[in-house]
């Protein structure tokens, strides 16, 4: 339990604001809480927001290692509307689902490995890096669905984005355990660590004999391969890929997430976990607004108006002041701390 | 050459080449038709992207001008719908609103100590917000002093035509060129790209500065949603989406480093330009699809940002042996 005090500590502001949210909204609609289980599923508005905050969590995985490198994936939107493309192309023209979801997969790491190299080798701003695949993303998968929206029948794709399994939606699981199993992956192991390291100070942990440049285009890779599984469930849903519309403002929204989760985006220490309630935060809202009946257009002012309160919080200014004001605080727990 | 000028020369020169190629295919290109067309059709563009220059100049960025284009469309459309103000009166409304967002974003940005990208994300959340507020449907304008002022034109010999919106760019260039290198704001504006705490010891007043140059770029936006509106006749809440991004890569393919403190404001209306150039070369090819454009305006920033990379590297290098 001692171990995990931190980790709690960490995720209370975002867990505290998820739970006012979802209390707000029930308390205007008591269906909103109601979950009902019908032919082996579940259905109910809270299991609507961990479903349709699929791409956006996925999202927000890989931008979070991103941002903790210091960096910034501005083409996630894109690589998605690649990646569902390729999926409906090659599903359409006869190939097996196993081939067509390696195929997508491989060509989400493709991108973010594109990225990852004009970012570590050529030393490029990440904004201005990433920002190249977001400009020409769109024109690459309608290139490949040829300006058309790409339908398909097959079950088995069609399984990934509306499928279930163990009573909840497929996006929801994947999203679950795939942020579970990059949570372990960097936690379990030192990488976490040597992000977080590369995210303060590139020079120093170079020095230090960290391989900085493979980390940063692993990050870039990671980033893809979210897209490419966010992409393949967005195409998944609708059945059909849409080059156009996939995933168009979703790397905004990831980057929200990821700001909302607490992280810093000038780099360093990072939490997926606070990212993925940060996404479901984020999908609540939006769907409270939705059910309230007032007019979705309010959603970007709301966004707009929680990144404001975010960085008035997070601001250097602000927490000089907080410090100044708690010192007297610290200086006790301090005394405390030695004491025992 | 002085190495400043070698990626404004390079931009120049390909413009050139991309257009005697375009000609030898298509002799008609060469008309004045067309190149009061390129003037006309890339206006707004080009007069947001005055103000993107000014920023990126600085070492920022502003992702809100798409969004405070869209708001300033919306805005006039509808006052101009329910009321009786002239339209005169209702611009220069529309842009005392967009030089206060700039200056509000400015103002965050220095005095929060945020990173420009996320507060001026924020802005564009907000501006598109309060746009869908005001109207979600596109609403037309039927003011008669815009056809008054659509019929406004200096006519080219060869029949091509330099329209309102079209010579308001070539103005607000001139005037940006003339801001850039003749005045204090344009130095300090080079110096804070060149790095805030040299700037600040050099005397820049920095806050100010910087609230200035976010007002500048919010009053060339919300002139570019004026010029948009006049473009279209219409407000509609999702218009300009993505501008942003298409005036960040005439900034760059301008000439002008991201990392701000070098570059030209001409240079961006070459950049400009030389999208067009795409865009009308893929109309007259007929063949093409539209979607190459994105393809090759991509690549095109990707060719530019290496070509900067290439030249850095250099200028480094040889600094180092001398």
């Amino acid at each position: 339990m001692n171990a995990l005090k931190p980790h709690l500590i960490r995720l209370a502001p975002q867990f505290a604001v998820l739970v006012a949210v979802v209390l707000l909204i029930s308390l205007a609609f008591p269906d909103f809480l109601k979950l009902q289980i019908q032919n082996g599923r579940v259905y109910g508005s809270l299991v609507d927001v961990l479903n349709r905050g699929a791409p956006v969590a996925l999202l927000a995985i890989g931008m979070t290692i991103v941002i903790a490198t210091r960096g910034i994936d501005l083409s996630v939107g894109a690589v998605m509307a690649i990646c569902g493309a390729v999926a409906a192309a090659s599903i359409t023209s006869g190939h097996s689902l196993v081939y067509t979801l390696a195929l997508a997969l491989s060509v989400g790491l493709l991108c973010g490995l594109w990225n990852g190299i004009l970012v570590a080798v050529l030393d490029i701003q990440p904004i201005i890096a990433t920002l190249v695949l977001m400009v020409a993303g769109r024109g690459i998968a309608q290139l490949i669905t040829e300006g058309a929206i790409l339908t398909f029948n097959d079950p088995g794709l069609i399984f990934i984005g509306s499928g279930s399994f163990l009573g909840l939606p497929m996006p929801v699981i994947i999203w679950v355990v795939f942020g579970i199993a990059v949570t372990l992956l960097v936690r379990r192991t030192a990488l976490g660590m040597l992000v977080e390291a590369l995210g303060i100070n590139r020079r120093a942990s170079t020095l230090s004999g960290v391989s900085t440049g493979v980390l940063l285009i692993a990050a870039y890779v990671l980033s893809g391969l979210c897209a490419a599984i966010a992409g393949i469930i967005a195409a998944a849903d609708i059945r059909g890929a849409d080059a156009n519309n996939a995933g168009l403002w979703l790397e905004l929204d990831a980057i929200l997430a990821v700001v909302v989760g607490g992280n810093s985006l000038l780099g360093g220490r990072f939490s997926i976990a606070a990212s993925l309630l940060g996404a479901l935060i984020i999908q609540s809202i939006n769907t409270g607004i939705l059910l309230s009946g007032f007019p979705p257009e309010f959603n970007l002012i709301i966004k707009a108006a929680i990144i404001v309160l975010i960085l008035v919080v997070q601001s250097p200014r602000i927490r000089d002041l907080a410090t100044w004001f708690g010192r007297s605080d610290s200086a006790e727990a301090a005394v405390k701390q030695e004491a025992k | 050459m002085n190495p400043r000028y070698v990626p404004l020369a390079a931009t120049i020169a390909i413009f050139i080449a991309a257009y005697v190629l375009c000609v030898l295919q298509y002799p008609n290109m060469l008309s004045t038709r067309v190149i009061g067309n390129l003037l006309t059709d890339n206006a707004f563009l080009g007069i947001a992207a005055v103000g993107m220059t000014f920023v990126i100049l600085s070492g920022g960025i502003d992702l809100s001008i798409g969004a405070v284009i869209a708001f300033t469309g919306v805005f006039i459309a509808v006052v101009l719908e329910s009321t009786g103000l002239h339209p005169l009166v209702v611009f220069a409304l529309a842009l005392g609103i967009a030089t206060l967002f700039g200056a509000l974003m400015g103002a965050i940005i220095h005095h929060l100590e945020m990173p420009p990208f996320i507060v001026t994300l924020a802005g564009m959340f907000l501006a598109r917000g309060m746009a869908f507020v005001l109207s979600i449907d596109s609403v037309p304008v039927k003011h008669p002093f815009y056809a008054t002022m659509k019929a406004f034109y200096y006519r080219l010999p060869g029949g091509g035509r330099i329209t309102l919106i079209g010579g308001l760019m070539l103005l607000v260039f001139a005037a940006g060129i003339l801001i850039a290198h003749r005045t204090r704001f344009g130095a300090n504006v080079y110096a804070l790209g060149g790095g805030v705490q040299t700037a600040r010891l050099m005397g820049v007043p920095v806050a100010r500065t910087t609230i200035a140059i976010y007002a500048f770029s919010g009053l060339l936006a919300g002139l570019s949603g004026i010029v948009f509106s006049l473009y279209t006749s219409a407000g509609y809440s999702l218009a300009a989406v993505g501008v942003e991004l298409d005036a960040i890569a005439a900034v760059v393919i301008g000439g002008t480093l991201l990392t701000g403190g070098s570059g030209f404001v001409g240079g961006t209306l070459i950049g400009i330009l030389i999208m067009g150039l795409i865009q009308t070369y893929i109309t007259f090819d007929g063949s093409l699809s539209s979607w190459w454009t994105k393809i090759l305006i991509g690549l095109l920033l990707f060719g530019f940002i290496l070509m900067q990379k290439g030249f850095l590297y250099l200028s480094k290098g040889g600094r180092r042996l001398a």
